[in-house]
């Protein structure tokens, strides 16, 4: 009985994984196949950046000014109050940023590609797209997960920006420091090892973002309740990944910079 | 139920006797349900074919089989004159710009206007740039289809009649040699359903079309049909013209025919 629940499960998990790597080969080999849809690219870039903006923006100054108040008073106790700009810079450029960024991104991007995709399979347009000639991966799928590549790590520089300032102002809730002196304390405690790693797994953040939300849309049942299955499939897949990526990239991080 | 196929004529072969769609002992299946157990047909140029028959005897897995859709598992499909199932992916691409496929709901892409879907597959599958030309395209088969009005609209704004008119005139503009109608009048009201299976057979008139229509209206038939297929439990139980059909026998044939004075 367990063996009859158990082996199917296993199975169907394993021709998953397989249906993963197919599609993500397709998506590698579309790249560099026919003409580049440089239009739809262009529209995606604007969807999935300047749409996801605001959203990246705000949390990333309310995540800057709680990380001060809550690492203000552990500092003040040991007499490092001036340490507060480094601490705070160093674990939001290195850690937090990009990490709470993706899963924002993650909630938001995979979500509606994998609900845009997924209805689009329901409502045929798929299929149609498909029976014309027309390739919908190049249209689709290329375009989207390109897109997300790219933005994600802007949003997640723009956002560490955000967050850092948003520090400063929670800094001067207390204490008084200047915008002048605070930015050359926060350039002075990072340097490249700090940036580079954590700019890098952006990249894989982003790509694993979109391939998530596409590989969910395109594989939807027909029904409509799927379209709301890959929506909360994508969000779920993509924010498990990001974190396997950051387990992963801290590794490699740590064997070569630390 | 009566199994023998009875092979009619067509009423009108309107081009030549050429075969455009060929099938033989064509079996599909999905696990242990099996949707195809048996077709043959042939499709002659010019021949507007209809196939009636209840939800879920395989009709529209029928028409995937024909546009490479699905793949089948067993028997002969050959659509003008290649066997579809030793296509590779660039020959199978080829087939597709000389079929067109209306989707039962239209299939309009969303998030693009009505002349941006019509430019879509002439951009993508004829590589045409030139955008007097397109204009020149799209506006010539929005005015076949009544729809100049709704160049600029959003399929969110279209009526179904107007989505299904779209969705037609989108299959049309790369000039299909074979149309493939998957339930063109459902979910319309009577006149918007007869608006556009006159539509059809204007359509294939123009445009020289071979049809397969797949329907469960009797009106849509009756004008569009050159010849009609019923098909059954995965098979096909009879074929001829529609008059012809009316007079059968078969019982299940009957129950089609029953309301048709």
């Amino acid at each position: 009985m367990a063996e009859e629940i158990i082996i199917p499960g296993w199975r169907k998990w394993l021709e998953d994984i397989g249906e993963q790597v197919s599609f993500f080969t397709r998506f590698l080999k579309n790249i560099f196949v026919g003409g580049f849809e440089w239009s739809e690219f262009v529209r995606q870039c604007y969807e999935i950046g300047y749409r996801s903006f605001m959203l990246v923006g705000i949390t990333s100054f309310i995540m800057g000014v709680v990380l001060i108040v809550q690492l203000r008073p552990t500092l003040v106790a040991f007499g490092a109050a001036s340490m507060l700009p480094k601490t705070l810079s160093v674990s939001f450029v290195r850690e937090i940023g990009p990490v709470i960024i993706a899963i924002i991104c993650a909630g938001k991007i995979a979500s509606s590609i994998g609900a845009e995709l997924g209805s689009m399979k329901v409502s045929e347009q798929l299929d149609a797209m498909d029976v014309s000639g027309a390739n919908p991966l190049q249209y689709l799928v290329v375009t989207r997960i390109l897109a997300t590549t790219i933005m994600v790590p802007i949003l997640s520089v723009l956002g560490d920006v955000i967050g850092l300032f948003g520090g400063f102002l929670a800094l001067n809730l207390r204490d008084h420091i200047s915008l002048s002196l605070y930015a050359t304390k926060v350039v002075a405690s990072l340097d490249y090892t700090d940036f580079l790693p954590a700019f890098i797994k952006t990249i894989f953040f982003g790509m694993a973002i979109g391939f998530v939300g596409c590989y969910k849309g395109f594989h939807s049942s027909k029904g409509t309740e799927s379209v709301g299955l890959a929506a909360n499939s994508a969000v779920v897949t993509a924010s498990l990944w990001i974190f396997v990526i950051d387990a992963i990239a801290v590794q490699i991080t740590s064997l070569l910079f630390y | 139920m009566e199994e023998e196929k009875t092979i009619a004529e067509p009423k009108q072969i309107k081009g030549n006797n050429e075969v455009v769609i060929e099938i033989k002992d064509l079996k599909k299946a999905f696990g242990s349900n099996e949707v195809l157990k048996d077709i043959n047909l042939e499709v002659k140029r010019g021949e507007n074919v209809v196939i009636l028959g209840r939800s879920g005897v395989g009709k529209s897995v029928m028409i995937q089989c024909i546009v490479g859709m699905l793949i089948p598992d067993d028997g002969t499909l050959k659509v003008l004159g290649a066997e579809v199932a030793e296509m590779d992916d660039e020959e199978l691409k080829e087939l597709r710009m000389k079929i067109g496929f209306l989707f039962q709901s239209g299939a309009l892409y969303d998030s693009m206007t009505v002349r941006e879907n019509l430019e879509f597959p002439l951009t993508r599958v004829l590589k045409i740039d030139d955008q007097a030309e397109l204009d020149k395209r799209v506006e010539e088969v929005l005015d076949s289809v009544g729809l100049e009005d709704a160049i600029d609209k959003l399929p969110s704004d279209l009526s179904g009649g107007m989505r299904k008119r779209a969705g037609l005139a989108r299959t049309l503009i790369i000039n299909p040699e074979i149309m493939l109608y998957d339930e063109p009048t459902t979910g319309l009201d009577p006149i918007t359903s007869r608006e556009i299976s006159e539509l059809i057979l204007n359509m294939q008139k123009k445009y020289k079309t071979t049809s397969i229509i797949i329907t469960h209206d009797m009106e849509c038939a009756r004008i569009t049909a050159d010849r009609v297929v019923i098909m059954d439990d995965g098979k096909y139980i009879e074929e001829g013209t529609f008059d012809s059909l009316k007079k059968s026998k078969n019982k299940i044939v009957q129950l089609f025919f029953k309301d048709i004075s």
